[in-house]
């Protein structure tokens, strides 16, 4: 069994309140420095069978139809096991 | 011969009774449409309410949005059949791509509920005939998700075709782009908004007002004419 992890963001010109509120928090807290956060959402799928070109490509589309709203968001796809990405979406 | 109207409820949806209520009270006839069931009863036209549906997980309408009911929605919305999305049905609306854009977290991060002022723009969709264009009305707003977001692109079409039907007056409630309450499709069957005209149909309650009653009025006009 692997795990891939879809990561999922808001598009960079869409406003993140949610992220300026952590942000805003931040010196308060004591942390310096950090200029902007913006906040996304992790999935992380257990596959079954292997994580080959065609697994990777259903959940391409499992990320863009459903995981996603393309029209708001960005995402993108990677096996964790593996340290390199297997897949960035466009 | 009255028309029938179809309003869904998905697990989650809190105003499909007020709905129907309000289509009743304009003079047609409110059939329940349940979101498990692909059969849309032969309705003229169909309502998706407000509410939470499945508590707004990962996005507010994305998961409603592949029951089996929004199959049968989205085919025949594609072939003129009106729709009015109120609220949780408008997000709905944008999640199925029947309407441009995306609906995000309110600005100010809070639940939001309040008498709005909003101008109509468009008079002239399925579901605003009978009001006038330029008209300031008067509907209940409540929600967590309002913020109406597109790119500019996207903006500036809706606004060249005449596709902003709504837009809040005074206050922007939410962080809405361009003050932007309800919108459009190009072909005017399908309209979504945040505000709820359905909670203003009867002087008691609401805003003491009846400005959300030419929602129903305009679609059984429509369909009884047609």
């Amino acid at each position: 069994m692997a795990r891939v992890v879809v990561d999922v963001m808001l598009k960079p010109e869409i406003l993140d309140p949610q992220g300026q509120a952590v942000q805003r928090a931040l010196p308060r807290l004591g942390f310096q420095g950090i200029s902007d956060v913006r906040q996304g959402k992790r999935f992380e799928l257990e596959v079954d069978g292997p994580v080959d070109e065609a697994a990777l490509a259903r959940i391409h589309d499992l990320a863009e139809s459903f995981l996603a709203n393309t029209v708001i968001e960005d995402f993108t796809v990677k096996v964790e096991e593996a340290a390199e990405v297997a897949e960035a979406a466009k | 011969m009255t028309a029938r109207i179809g309003v869904v409820t998905f697990p989650g949806s809190l105003d499909d009774h007020d709905a129907q209520r309000a289509i009743r009270l304009a003079g047609a006839e409110p059939v329940a449409l349940w979101h498990k069931d692909k059969d849309l009863k032969q309705v003229d036209a169909v309502v998706l309410p407000g509410g939470f549906s499945y508590g707004d997980y990962l996005r507010a309408g994305a998961i409603s949005r592949f029951s089996p009911v929004m199959e049968s929605v989205i085919e025949q919305a594609k072939a003129g059949l009106p729709v009015l999305g109120i609220c949780n049905g408008f997000q709905i609306l944008t999640e199925a791509h029947l309407l441009p854009g995306g609906m995000l977290g309110n600005d100010h991060l809070h639940f939001i509920c309040r008498d709005q002022k909003l101008r109509v723009e468009n008079a002239e969709t399925s579901w605003t005939s009978d009001y006038r264009a330029g008209q300031e009305i008067h509907i209940p707003l409540k929600n967590m998700d309002g913020r109406f977001v597109a790119d500019e692109y996207t903006l500036d079409k809706l606004e060249a075709e005449g596709r902003v039907v709504f837009r809040y007056l005074d206050f922007n409630p939410n962080g809405s782009l361009r003050d932007i309450a309800g919108i459009t499709n190009e072909a005017g069957n399908v309209v979504g908004l945040m505000p709820h005209p359905e909670h203003a149909v009867e002087p008691l309650v609401g805003t003491g007002r009846t400005d959300g009653l030419p929602f129903f009025t305009s679609i059984l006009k429509k369909l009884v004419n047609a």
